[in-house]
């Protein structure tokens, strides 16, 4: 067992946030990648310029002899990087056109090597020109490969980081009570199918999409009878998740104030998906539902029903058919 | 069943839909014997209230007979004859316990749609909108009625239809606009709007005592209503006189102690105001326009109360914030608790204090309802209160 001060640190700086998406004050990391983009973009769209406009001063700053040829190559380079850098410019978040950059880089690089081979150029200068586009070539490279990793963390679900509170007309310790027998969570959540207590682990089953089931172990960590509860997945689950809730006397014997806090950590692949879509664009407002539906349960003694609410999406007020079956959630099954 | 739903904007149709069924434990089915069109109804008619569904079945002012009744109903029986308040109230939460029904926390399944409006969600409504619940409504043949053991009232077979019907929602909030203004011995009120709300305001200032009742409308049936029948001492018609100046030649320059605006979002009023508040409203600039609000503020005495029974949904421009703190005015506003009013307000029915059937002007079969809604909209014949018999 933790204390609940070690618990909150946890929970709100803890090992769930491993960098994946967000840097340590909550930043997008790809805000910061894509800012490093445009940055590259504006020095290739100024690179590109220079080269077009005045090829002669470029050969003559990187030492390669004034020749038609020479000349030509840098017009060509010069296109490409007003290529890369239209492109990095309007499409900052784009891995595609950052690599393009380092495509381009490795051509100069190859360009300058054969370079050194001719007589009339300046090798000192050569040499000084290497080192700057080796030292871009790295930029370029860091920013392509971190681009194409949070293109990869866009296909991620981000940490679902949910806080929400509500005041329920009982005492805490009956609302503690209700809640910490977990199997009567699902009476209230609205994508919990089961939960079963076994020798201290609990087993979550939630509702996927298309009637499949995702399954995780948990543990409560943390118990202060009629205060908090605090409870974290086991090792190696599938879904890695943790919570606390708190139950605090609400003043002027209104009952409990109860508070939530319930993190998802991100995952990849299919399940991750899955875990997206159970709680949809705006979790923060479905564990509220699921709030709301623990004080009717309370407080009424039942989830309550209105004629448009038992079904999934819009559905006038009327009546529902009589074949429709309707579950203890209150939703009709489809 | 029969039922009349909400089919888009001005269109209203009695249509087939399927029988309601308990839900609930608490439930109770109710066959409708009568039911209403109220003058909030005709928002919805109009438009002008958000998250309406084509085929939402309309309503919120009816009783009739229980037929079947859930498990966790104790106190009412099949066959009981009951009138059903249109807030919808758990009966056990902070609001409910504090005998403020119409704020229930636990009765509106969709209180995240009000809780993007209005910060937070009052109770859940017969037949109003999906953002005050998605309750099928009344103006059927048969209703679900959710914590049936908290709102229903039985009422005596001695009291007809028509007697007991309006305790559903204009009479309770017709009352509750008088009792917001803490009428004394001696206090002045004014009504604006002499419609069925109205009325109930202006006869229920004469049961609590007050001493002057004026009436505020441009329509002179309404307004001849108002005094023959609801008790009111003086009208005014607003398109033949100055509201202001004759509220201020009534009362020797004083206002009105207590002022009621039972008229609501789709005001009427003389002059330019009136031009630019509708072209706001077109435009989506303002959702309401407060001109009744308005002039009840403005002629309102100092540390007077304004009292705001009439519906409301979203945003007003030039709110007189102005006139209400510099004259210490105070603006009490709520949709009615009408739990809290069903069994005084009937036994003023039942020593005769009051008979609220004075209101109906028209009888329809349900079937007609369509008709009801044009009729009450348009002030078709003098139309003042429509019910719908349902059976």
């Amino acid at each position: 067992m933790q204390s609940l001060g070690a618990f909150d640190e946890e929970l709100d700086h803890g090992k769930s946030e491993r960098g994946l998406g967000w840097n340590s004050d909550g930043r997008s990391l790809r805000a910061v990648a894509q800012r490093r983009a445009q940055g590259l973009g504006a020095f290739s769209l100024g690179l590109g310029l220079a080269q077009l406009l005045a090829p002669r001063g470029v050969a003559r700053l990187v030492g390669l002899p004034d020749t038609p040829r020479s000349r030509t190559v840098l017009t060509l380079i010069g296109m490409r990087e007003l290529a890369s850098g239209i492109g990095l410019l309007a499409r900052p978040g784009s891995a595609s056109w950052a690599w393009t950059r380092v495509v381009g880089d490795a051509m100069d690089l190859a360009l300058l090597g054969d370079a050194f081979t001719n007589k009339d150029a300046e090798p000192a200068r050569l040499a000084a020109a290497t080192a700057a586009v080796l030292g871009v070539a790295a930029l370029d490279t860091a920013s392509a490969a971190h681009l194409s990793r949070n293109e990869s963390v866009q296909k991620l679900v981000l940490p679902i980081h949910v806080v929400k509170t509500i005041t329920i007309g009982r005492p805490p310790s009956e609302v503690y009570a209700f809640w910490r027998n977990l199997e009567n969570l699902p009476r209230f959540m609205a994508h919990l199918e089961s939960v079963t207590v076994q020798n201290g682990t609990s087993t979550w089953r939630a509702k996927g999409p298309a009637g499949t089931t995702i399954e995780w172990q948990a543990e409560v960590v943390m118990d202060r009878p009629d205060e908090a509860i605090g409870w974290r997945s086991v090792e190696g689950t599938r879904v890695p998740n943790r919570g606390v809730v708190r139950f605090q006397p609400a003043p002027g014997d209104r009952g409990t104030q109860l508070r939530v806090e319930l993190k998802y950590e991100p995952l990849g692949g299919a399940l991750g998906a899955t875990i997206a879509k159970l709680f949809g664009e705006e979790p923060a407002q479905q564990i509220a539902g699921d709030l709301r539906r623990l004080k009717q349960v309370l407080e009424t003694g039942e989830v309550l029903h209105s004629d448009a609410s038992i079904h999934h999406g819009l559905h006038p007020a009327r009546p529902a058919e009589t074949n429709v079956r309707i579950n203890e959630l209150g939703k009709a099954d489809s | 069943m029969k039922a009349n739903c909400w089919m888009g904007k001005k269109r209203v149709s009695v249509e087939n839909v399927p029988d309601p069924k308990i839900l609930n434990s608490r439930d109770a089915i109710v066959r409708i014997t009568s039911t209403a069109i109220c003058g909030s109804d005709l928002h919805l008619y109009n438009g002008f209230v958000p998250t309406m569904e084509k085929g939402d079945v309309l309503g919120h002012e009816f009783m009739g007979e229980g037929v079947e009744v859930g498990r966790g109903v104790s106190n009412l029986r099949v066959g009981d004859r009951v009138v059903v308040p249109f807030p919808i109230a758990c009966g056990h939460c902070g609001a409910c316990r504090a005998g403020s029904t119409s704020l229930c926390e636990n009765s509106n399944p969709n209180a995240y749609l009000a809780e993007k409006l209005w910060g937070h969600s009052p109770s859940g409504l017969f037949g109003y909108s999906h953002m005050l619940g998605g309750y099928a409504g009344g103006q059927a043949e048969y209703a679900r009625v959710p914590f049936a053991d908290v709102g229903p009232i039985k009422v005596p077979e001695h009291l007809t239809d028509e007697q007991v019907l309006f305790l559903s929602d204009i009479f309770p909030t017709g009352y509750m606009g008088a009792e917001m203004c803490d009428i004394e011995p001696g206090s002045v009120i004014a009504v604006w709007g002499a419609g069925p709300v109205g009325q109930f305001s202006i006869a229920s200032a004469r049961m609590l005592g007050a001493e002057r009742i004026v009436a505020i409308d441009r329509f002179d049936y309404r307004l001849k209503m108002a005094s023959e029948k609801a008790g009111a001492t003086d009208v005014i018609n607003y398109e033949q006189s100055d509201v202001y100046e004759t509220l201020m030649e009534l009362t020797g320059g004083r206002g009105p102690d207590g002022c009621v605006d039972a008229v609501g979002l789709e005001a009427h009023a003389h002059g330019p105001m009136y031009a630019v508040d509708r072209a706001k409203q077109a435009l989506m600039l303002e959702t309401d326009r407060p001109l009744a609000l308005r002039q009840a503020i403005r002629a309102c005495r100092n540390g007077g109360t304004v009292s705001v029974i009439g519906v409301y949904g979203g945003f007003i421009d030039h709110f007189p914030m102005g006139a209400v703190v510099n004259r210490s005015l105070t603006i009490k506003a709520g949709q009615c608790h009408v739990h809290r009013y069903l069994r005084p307000l009937l036994d003023r029915i039942e020593r005769g204090e009051i008979d609220p059937s004075f209101v109906i002007t028209h009888r329809l079969p349900l079937s007609a309802a369509a008709d009801g809604y044009d009729m009450f909209l348009n002030k078709v014949d003098e139309c003042e209160k429509v019910v719908l018999k349902a059976a």
